[in-house]
């Protein structure tokens, strides 16, 4: 078995130049050139009403993230819980607040202070707590949108949910222009909104691809990716070209029949972030055994398209409004959840379910046991449930995880020799 | 109606053996007198989930609401710990436990409100495992600057109402709001006015017992528990008490998940005057009586956003919860600050560090516990508590 394979296409290295990109633009504003910073979440956001006010977007997740992929965001953590926050909280946010008390210089870039803080909370309740722990820290104003759950029992937002949300983003306009310095232009904001349609497109035909047999690239390792210039660059011609050249760089790969390992034994569906300080690993155990991800509930976070959103430039503020409401998966409740894996393992045609579960993360995490009865008992989907966390490396144990996974890939193999299959 | 429990509680004379009394109640994974509320009434019982739930609606809907916080330390968790994990809290999985042993039989539903992210999944996760079972789930907002987070709210009440009639058959008008309004203003002034004498005389109405009169209220129908609050006023004004050598703090942190009785007893004994807390924060939500005249279902959902306590599972960018908790030490002329949090509590743990930073500024002591209601041993915490209490009394 190959123990290190590369994975590295062309959307690697683009993405990589892009994101640096995007990175100098906030040391530059940090610097107190270029647009000033409004801090948000990943989560279903309005980034397109920032970019219409050419507001620099930044995302203390992916700060946070990238300083962990580069086994970076220990010290930071630690400071943090020197200073009172516990073990126990996300550590995402540590890592921040961390960051904030460092100066904030990460590893890739130094934070430009936040104009406005804006609080999407969008299904995860410690954004909350985040961002109000921003806003004592930074003294920067703060504006929230309440994003009322999908909570009724046919999953939908009702008419009064999708109006209180409108008059949120309605009411932030000003908050905007304030800040930005420039009035508000329904074109440009149209204009915006046209290029996260297109981008919105081309990802939905990136994440059905994997359908296909071979998956042409990783529905979740692969898939991260391009989650970066997803929310970075929502809303330019900068992204909308960047996924264009994805889909057709994975076209070429359909048309090769070719995916990201030499052969495609195992067919997998995983929900879960993943293990940043430890991605490559994590891979690696997997592709050993000849395992792809073809479908990932992570990479939904930041919307659901391949579901069937679409950003509509010709009613910008609702479709907005829709996709924090209705079109991601952490606003959505724990079943929907299990639905949508569901679909991945039948529409997907997938072989079994790997549950990653991180401590840090009870949006995610909590309540997963019930999901493995789900789906090993009720729909016989062979189902693996491994724990570590996204941010602190301390919670991953490299020799205990691959144990586990080779058990379950042996266990795996057996189900299909035995016939099985789903 | 009166249940058994009560009848016997109203003769008692004496306070403490009152309060003895009411631990059956709600120290009870079975539930009798939730039963024969039911037998009683005929009404269908609801299970609020902490923190706050809107118990009016309940009521006036003609339905039973039971304040439903875990089995503290009167059960074993033998199969929840497999649907949740071990970094989750302890009440996620004891309420939970509950119903996969079978003892939430006298529920028709149970209600869960955005507080945190385990307790929004442990709706899912309910109404999976129970799907005959009415399960709801309330969106707080969470924008309270602005004014549209009424109309929000009330509309969610709406649709709250509507779900509850379906179940209870009951058609409910705005003076059957306006009533169930009153009744619970009543009960919650009555708590008042115990937390205000327990405030200036520590040492007669203990923590303890004030934190039964209040839990009772979780079991009892309102008009039951307005009457043992009643009587408890009438006896605690005559009660002796003696001064003791304690130091005098505020406790925040316990919101939802509950410390056990004892444990609440055991860190009184470990030099505790507790001057203010957040224990059963719900039931005692508004800062004011709400108005009984108007449109009941929107007082409510104003009252959300205007008249209510700051709390950890509220969130209000017009209020700092750290000058506040400053601000209450300062005003009630504690001595200290006890943050105590049940463990792995994400909203808890987070406003800990918001706190610690006002305090360390403000020159006012504090000390920091971690509890689980499943706890049995409290030396950990006692010890803790009276080396602080010894620290602050050398000074
Ligand atoms: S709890 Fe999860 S979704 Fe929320 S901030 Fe932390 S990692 Fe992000
Ligand atoms: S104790 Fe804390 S974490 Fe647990 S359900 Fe309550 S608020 Fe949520």
């Amino acid at each position: 078995m190959a123990e290190k394979i590369e994975y590295r296409g062309h959307l690697h290295d683009l993405q990589k130049d892009l994101m640096n990109d995007y990175f100098d633009q906030m040391t530059r504003s940090a610097q107190g050139e270029g647009s000033p910073a409004v801090y948000l979440l990943i989560s279903g956001n309005p980034v397109e009403l920032l970019r219409a006010f050419d507001l620099l977007p930044v995302y203390p997740e992916i700060n946070a993230l990238q300083t962990a992929v580069k086994k970076q965001a220990l010290p930071f953590i630690q400071k943090a819980e020197e200073l009172g926050y516990s073990t126990d909280n996300c550590a995402y946010v540590k890592a921040d607040i961390g960051l904030f008390y460092s100066g904030n210089k990460a590893p890739m870039a130094t934070v430009p202070p936040p104009g406005l803080l804006l609080t999407n909370y969008v299904g995860c309740n410690v954004y909350l707590h985040w961002w109000e722990h921003l806003a004592e820290l930074t003294g920067a104003p703060i504006f929230d949108i309440d994003i009322p759950f999908l909570r009724s029992l046919d999953g939908e937002p009702s008419r009064e949910d999708l109006q209180y949300v409108v008059r949120q983003l309605e009411e932030l306009i000003p908050v905007l222009e304030k800040i930005s310095g420039k009035k508000y232009d329904p074109d440009r904001l149209r204009e915006v909104v046209q290029y996260s349609l297109e981008t919105g497109e081309y990802w939905a035909k990136i994440k059905m691809m994997p359908q296909l047999k071979p998956a042409p690239y990783d529905a979740y390792f692969d898939a991260v990716t391009m989650m970066g210039p997803l929310y970075a660059l929502r809303g330019t011609k900068e992204g909308r070209d960047y996924f264009r050249a994805a889909y057709e760089e994975l076209q070429k790969r359909v048309a090769l029949q070719e995916g990201p390992l030499p052969e495609e034994k195992y067919r997998l569906v995983i929900e879960g972030p993943p293990p940043w300080p430890y991605l490559r690993t994590f891979r690696d155990m997997f592709a050993r055994w000849g395992a792809v991800f073809v479908a990932s509930s992570y990479s939904t976070v930041g919307g659901l398209w391949e579901f069937g959103f679409r950003h509509d430039p010709s009613n910008p503020i609702e479709s907005i409004a829709m996709h924090m409401l209705k079109w991601n998966l952490t606003n959505r409740n724990f079943l929907q959840r299990y639905a949508q894996l569901k679909s991945y393992v039948e529409d997907w045609n997938a072989d079994g379910l790997v549950i990653h579960s991180v401590k840090s993360c009870r949006l995610f995490s909590a309540g997963q046991g019930d999901m493995r009865e789900y789906f090993a008992r009720e729909l016989n989907v062979p189902t693996l449930l491994v724990e570590s966390d996204l941010e602190d490396q301390r919670y991953f144990s490299p020799a205990q995880m691959r144990t586990r996974i080779d058990a379950f890939m042996e266990s795996l193999e057996h189900h299909k020799l035995v016939g099985h299959q789903r | 109606m009166a249940t058994a429990a009560m009848s016997e509680i109203e003769q008692v004379q004496d306070l403490t053996a009152l309060v003895d009394g009411l631990r059956v109640l709600f120290e009870d994974p079975e539930f009798k007198v939730v039963s024969e509320i039911k037998r009683l009434t005929g009404k269908p019982i609801i299970g609020n989930f902490p923190v706050y739930s809107p118990v009016e609606l309940f009521h006036a809907a003609g339905a039973h609401p039971v304040g439903l916080v875990g089995a503290g330390n009167q059960i074993e968790i033998a199969h929840a710990d497999s649907r949740f994990q071990s970094f989750v809290c302890s009440v996620i999985k004891s309420t939970l436990e509950l119903g996969l042993t079978d003892r939430l039989q006298d529920f028709e539903g149970i209600v869960f409100h955005s507080i945190c992210d385990p307790a929004r999944n442990l709706a899912s996760v309910f109404k999976r495992n129970f799907p005959d079972k009415w399960v709801e789930y309330i969106h707080f907002p969470q924008n309270l600057v602005t004014e549209s987070s009424v109309d929000y709210l009330e509309n969610e009440y709406r649709r709250l109402l509507d779900r509850l009639q379906e179940l209870t058959g009951k058609t409910v008008t705005n003076a059957d709001v306006n009533n169930s309004i009153a009744l619970y203003n009543t009960a919650r002034s009555l708590m008042g006015t115990l937390y205000a004498f327990r405030r200036d005389h520590p040492h007669i109405l203990t923590t303890r017992e004030l934190y039964s009169l209040v839990r009772a209220g979780h079991i009892l129908t309102v008009e039951e528990h307005i009457r043992l609050l009643e009587h408890a006023l009438r006896l605690v004004r005559t009660k002796p008490g003696h001064e003791r050598d304690h130091i005098r703090v505020i406790l925040v942190g316990s919101f939802c998940e509950q410390p056990s009785l004892d444990l609440i007893s055991a860190m009184e004994e470990a030099g505790l005057d507790i001057l203010d807390d957040d224990f059963l924060l719900g039931r005692r939500w508004f800062t004011e009586d709400l108005p009984t005249d108007g449109n009941g279902v929107r007082t409510l959902a104003s009252a959300y956003r205007d008249r209510s306590v700051i709390s950890s599972v509220k969130h209000d960018s017009r209020r700092h919860k750290g000058d506040e908790l400053v601000a209450q030490v300062k005003s009630s002329g504690a001595d200290a600050v006890i943050v105590s949090v049940p463990k792995f509590c994400e909203p808890g743990l987070f406003d800990y560090a918001i706190y610690r930073r006002a305090l360390l500024d403000a020159g006012i002591p504090h000390l920091f516990v971690e509890y689980e209601e499943k706890m049995w041993l409290f030396d950990k915490v006692q010890t803790e508590v009276e080396t602080f209490v010894e620290s602050l009394l050398l000074d």
